[in-house]
């Protein structure tokens, strides 16, 4: 066997345990966050009320405001689980993959791959805080995006303050709209 | 001649990757662990000094969502909160179950995977309980 045999053997070889070998866990992916204590400031907001069921079901009103259908729920826990689809198609993503798709002479179709709809996910805990004089709403979102192609393109969790800015100026509302019985 | 002693080398290795792929059947990976159960159990399982199950389970919640987790499910009977966390391109979940152990103990158990693998580290598990612990101001104790 030449020299070069021996480098493609060894190629075979070389792709074999790479797709053998698979993804290693990387390790302390349950540690806390740097970011974690901010997080919860950003999710978690605290009313003047002992009553849970009265928050809980703003919260289901809430959702229903903001367009979710509810997926799943535990109201012993204190527990929603909303989900709600969307499009997620952005106009400046096209126009780049137009170009690339361009300049590529059209050998790779670009626009397949971009942002075609998302889903969006919110999980809500109300829990009565340790003294228990007042109740605590936190809200979790995430959501997954398919590309034009319908493969999932990404997963992620959003941390953008306006998002849980706008949930909780909505429940405030809602909290208040169950109060005068509207 | 020296040409084809070469591909006969590499279609040997490429026949003896079918043969050994061929072996297995996909059913029996969906089984399959790498620890043994009980080296598992003991790693997930941990023992804490209360019986209040569902101050304890607000308390796992709380701490899986500190922990990036979006909860997906939860059941105070059955004592489970099931829970899902994106990195990077992975989906990891989270499922704990919590039930009593005697008449004054609580063993909270959590298991975890990775996009399709099952997660068998203890240090992992262990950061998870440290957290658990801080939030509940108890200490957790490992069980045999």
């Amino acid at each position: 066997m030449g020299k070069t045999g021996f480098i493609k053997v060894f190629f075979v070889g070389i792709l074999c345990l790479s797709i053998v070998g698979c993804a290693t866990i990387p390790k302390g992916f349950l540690k806390p966050s740097e970011k974690s204590l901010e997080n919860r400031q950003l999710q978690m907001r605290q009313y003047d009320t002992k009553d849970e069921t009265k928050i809980i079901t703003s919260v289901a009103g809430v959702l229903q405001d903001l367009g979710f259908t509810l997926d799943n729920s535990e109201t012993e826990l204190g527990l929603v689980v909303a989900s709600k689809k969307a499009d997620a198609v952005s106009g400046g993503q096209i126009a780049g993959a137009i170009l690339l798709t361009a300049l590529s002479r059209g050998q790779n179709n670009y626009v397949a791959m971009c942002d075609k709809e998302q889903k969006v996910r919110a999980s809500v805990i109300v829990q009565s805080s340790l003294n228990g004089s007042k109740t605590g709403v936190r809200v979790t979102f995430q959501r997954i995006i398919w590309n034009m192609s319908n493969q999932i393109s990404r997963v992620e969790t959003i941390i953008e303050p306006q998002i849980y800015e706008k949930f909780y100026v909505a429940l405030s509302k809602a909290i208040f709209l169950e109060a005068e019985k509207i | 001649m020296r040409k084809s002693k070469r591909y006969s080398g590499i279609l040997i290795v490429l026949c003896l990757l079918f043969v050994l792929a061929g072996c297995v059947t996909t059913t029996n990976k969906a089984f399959e662990t790498n620890e043994s159960q009980v080296k598992l159990r003991s790693m997930q399982t941990r023992a804490f000094d209360t019986t209040d199950k569902k101050k304890m389970m607000q308390t796992v919640i709380s701490t899986m969502q500190d922990l990036d987790f979006v909860i997906d499910k939860a059941d105070l009977v059955l004592g489970s909160v099931t829970g899902s966390k994106f990195l990077n391109q992975a989906v990891i979940t989270m499922t704990a179950t919590v039930r009593s152990r005697g008449e004054t103990q609580l063993l909270v158990r959590v298991n975890a995977q990775y996009g399709i693998s099952s997660v068998e580290d203890p240090a992992t598990y262990q950061d998870f309980f440290t957290s658990l612990e801080k939030s509940l101001f108890l200490t957790a104790q490992q069980v045999d």
